[in-house]
């Protein structure tokens, strides 16, 4: 007994104090890749490279004119934050450490980008660009007078593989503390005012999530971890999977990572009950 | 394929087997490929048994009507100590699509038939449960691993036919089904117990829940970006199965791995290896209540996963494995973050079992629960740490040397006891024998990152067409295997995963008998497997 004390007391506190001040991250860590797109000269390279076609290039026709343009499309939701676009295209594409990157609206994970090209395809002129945006989050009020207290969430994994699992638990440990805001994890959906889902939905889970669901109680919040959880991630959709979670029920809020670190799953979760920012 | 050389067991077989054993296919240090001429491999399991001590490590089957008009089975035996796998690949005709079930001598493969049935619609002949186990019961009448089946098929939405389950019955005698969505923050599977008061009668297992079409999805991919695929196999085991994948091509295409690179990535496997070795031994204090040791084992994983994203840039150490070696070097910054954090590790870790070890009602519960006795872990075919603990002597770094392995000294922790306590012990010692490994391995990293000399991965090349290679890798867990036949463009034809999960599900079900059901966590706790590993 007094060895136990002994070791808790030299560990003394070891909570990190995020969100009231930065996560304390590695220079190492790669979080959103962040696209220069008047410096990009061609998209293609990156497109390529990536591993679940989170970058995606459309050329097209101008209308009334000669010449192509060309779309390309960033999908901070499908992204695995593998670094692979940063070192196809090192003159615009930089991993950033930045992972707050949950948003209420899956249209605020894309960045779009509009190119005039040249006749070997690369890019002549920035016709216009959309970056992406988690902002303006909307919150009903009742559901932050109901739930933005003390929360009680129930995860449920639709078919994930267990790399946003050990991040969700990881959140129970003495390092993270997600009880110090008053929110824990419930052992029933029927405890539960928050299902954290990650995914990719496979078909044999579909049922069991919708029946999740239909016991939870309302008001309640969905909150779809990681790539797979959002979009199908490098998964997709196929004969066994039905891709992301918002093809089977209503998400309210989308935490992107592969998996998303514990401190951006805290920002997702404190988002969604409109805990942020006081 | 590289040159056939002289193969002394070739002969043997030939000898003894004349009208069965065709031809060699291919010979290497590390694995030998060997065809025959009919789907009946019976003769050869157990002469292989008897004569070597061979253990039948993997069944898996594979579509070439449309190339060769038939579908291979791949058997994969071990005879240790010998490092050379042995593969046989048996045809199974189109037109009489049945193979004979190895299933009741082994119950090891008793699941990977199945699967085979499933994925292809060949049929084990005489296996003693033939119902479906990967597609569940109210799945169509689809084979998906059939050249002609889709990846993208839309199934209509499935009805009715609910999997039977054996029945409970007696007086006094209840059911208790748990799953697919668990109470705590764990993978879905279900669980159906037959109790009889406290004590569990038998339980069944139903699994494939997070089927997700992995094995067809790596014959849709670029090779390079199936790396990334083989990472989410089983998420905590995400290092582990991409080297294995990385491997099984690097064999294929005979890529020569640089030095630096086997040394990285030994480092990154055993680090797997400590963090969810800690965060188990954690798990199974708190399953029987001793919540403090759980809380300083958090503690202690969390500080191993900071090293992680430190070395790799990702807590899981996602996105540093490649085909050909690993995708950055070290600097010397690194290589301290490694040697200052495994000194404070390894004393922590220390602290951390004299605490659980002292405590003597966390013992009481521990001790002779959840038994698994020798005998029947040899029948299942058990592996890793479940193996380990009831008298398996297995492990593929010092049967099979892979990555930087052979240079290094590390003991093999085996018990008989087979019980929660054990599985604990051989962690516990796993542990020690990777911080001692990490300490050898970071004394090379010193004279790797100073020299400068040499890439960390090999220079990338088109991989050729219709090789084949079979990689094992020695997960946390236990035997990891990928088998890979390549394809033109640098892509796959197939893709085998194998994870040790596989096997080990089994086991689960006969360590349960007879316990108490509240001591279901802790020992399901104590085999720890992947869901995801085993329904792919």
């Amino acid at each position: 007994m007094f060895k136990i004390l002994q070791n808790t007391l030299r560990a003394g506190i070891v909570t990190v104090p995020y969100p009231d001040q930065p996560a304390l991250i590695s220079e190492q860590f790669r979080g959103r890749p962040e696209f220069d797109f008047e410096r990009w000269q061609d998209a293609r390279p990156a497109a390529e490279v990536c591993p679940t076609g989170a970058i995606q290039v459309q050329d097209r026709a101008l209308a009334g004119q000669t010449g192509l343009s060309r779309q390309v499309t960033i999908d901070y939701g499908l992204c695995i934050y593998c670094g692979l676009c940063a070192e196809a295209s090192p003159e615009a594409v930089r991993v950033t450490r930045d992972f707050e990157l949950a948003a209420q609206d899956r249209d605020a994970l894309f960045a779009i980008a509009e190119y005039g090209l040249t006749p070997d395809g690369t890019h002549a002129h920035l016709v216009s660009h959309s970056p992406w945006g988690a902002a303006g989050y909307h919150l009903t009020e009742t559901i932050h007078k109901v739930l933005g207290r003390s929360l009680a969430i129930r995860q449920v994994d639709a078919g994930s593989c267990n790399g946003c699992e050990l991040e969700i638990a990881a959140l129970s440990t003495p390092v993270h503390d997600l009880e110090r805001f008053g929110i824990h994890f419930v052992a029933s959906p029927r405890h539960a005012d928050m299902l954290l889902v990650t995914g990719p939905v496979t078909r044999n889970m579909e049922l069991a999530l919708r029946k999740t669901y239909a016991a939870t109680p309302d008001p309640k919040v969905v909150v779809a971890v990681g790539a797979c959880g959002i979009s199908g991630g490098i998964f997709g959709k196929n004969y066994a999977s039905l891709g992301g979670v918002d093809g089977v029920i209503p998400v309210d809020v989308y935490i992107p990572g592969c998996p998303p670190r514990p401190e951006a799953l805290i920002h997702g979760i404190l988002l969604a009950v409109g805990r942020l920012g006081g | 394929m590289p040159p056939t050389t002289h193969f002394p067991l070739f002969d043997d077989l030939r000898e003894k087997f004349p009208d069965l054993a065709a031809a060699l296919l291919s010979v290497s240090a590390d694995q030998a490929s060997i065809a025959l001429s009919g789907p009946d491999i019976r003769p050869i399991s157990t002469w292989l048994e008897s004569e070597f001590g061979a253990r039948l490590a993997a069944v898996f089957a594979e579509d070439r009507v449309a190339v060769e008009g038939v579908f291979y089975n791949h058997y994969v035996f071990e005879c240790p100590p010998d490092p050379c796998y042995l593969l046989f690949q048996a045809p199974v005709p189109a037109g009489d699509p049945r193979f004979p079930s190895l299933a009741a001598e082994h119950p090891a493969v008793n699941w990977q038939e199945r699967e085979i049935q499933d994925w292809f619609g060949l049929e084990a002949s005489g296996h003693p449960n033939p119902r479906r186990v990967a597609l569940h019961d109210n799945w169509p009448e689809v084979h998906p691993l059939l050249k002609d089946f889709p990846l993208d098929c839309v199934l209509a939405p499935f009805l009715g036919e609910r999997h039977v389950y054996r029945p409970t019955l007696g007086e006094g005698v209840f059911q208790i089904p748990v799953g697919p969505v668990h109470a705590g923050i764990i993978e879905p599977g279900h669980f159906n117990f037959a109790v009889a008061g406290e004590p569990i009668l038998y339980l069944q297992l139903r699994m494939f829940y997070t089927h997700k079409g992995a094995e067809k999805l790596f014959e849709a991919m670029p090779i390079d970006r199936c790396v990334f695929l083989a990472e989410s196999i089983s998420g905590d085991s995400a290092f582990s199965h991409g080297t294995a994948f990385c491997q099984a091509i690097e064999r294929a295409a005979e890529i020569e791995v640089p030095f630096r690179a086997h040394v990285i990535r030994t480092v990154l496997l055993e680090l797997e290896r400590v963090y969810n070795h800690i965060a188990d031994i954690g798990a199974i204090a708190m399953d029987v209540g001793f919540m403090v040791g759980n809380a300083h084992a958090g503690r202690l994983r969390e500080m191993v996963m900071r090293l992680n994203e430190g070395l790799t840039g990702s807590r899981l150490l996602r996105g540093m494995v490649c085909v050909g070696g690993v995708r950055r070097p070290w600097s010397l910054a690194q290589r301290d973050l490694l040697r200052d954090t495994l000194l404070v590790v390894e004393r922590e870790f220390n602290d951390l079992v004299a605490m659980i070890k002292a405590s003597d009602s966390t013992r009481d519960r521990l001790d002779r629960t959840g038994i698994l006795r020798p005998e029947i872990a040899k029948a299942l075919g058990i592996v890793g740490v479940g193996g380990r603990a009831s008298g398996i002597d297995l492990d593929v770094r010092r049967d099979h040397p892979y990555a930087a392995y052979s240079r290094y000294q590390f003991r093999v922790p085996v018990y008989n006891a087979g019980d929660v306590l054990h599985r604990m012990q051989v962690r516990i010692d796993e542990v020690a024998e990777s911080l001692d490994l990490l300490r050898a391995a970071t004394a090379d990293l010193t004279v790797l990152i100073t020299d400068q000399h040499g890439p960390c991965c090999a220079r990338p090349r088109p991989i050729p067409p219709d090789c084949c290679a079979l990689s094992a890798v020695e997960g946390w867990r236990g035997e990891i295997l990928h088998w890979v036949r390549t394809a033109p463009g640098n892509r796959l034809e197939r893709c085998k995963i194998k994870d040790p999960s596989v096997n080990n599900w089994p086991a689960l079900v006969e360590a349960v008998q007879g316990n108490i059901i509240a001591d279901f966590p802790v020992i399901n706790k104590s085999f720890n497997l992947s869901y995801s590993g085993t329904d792919r």
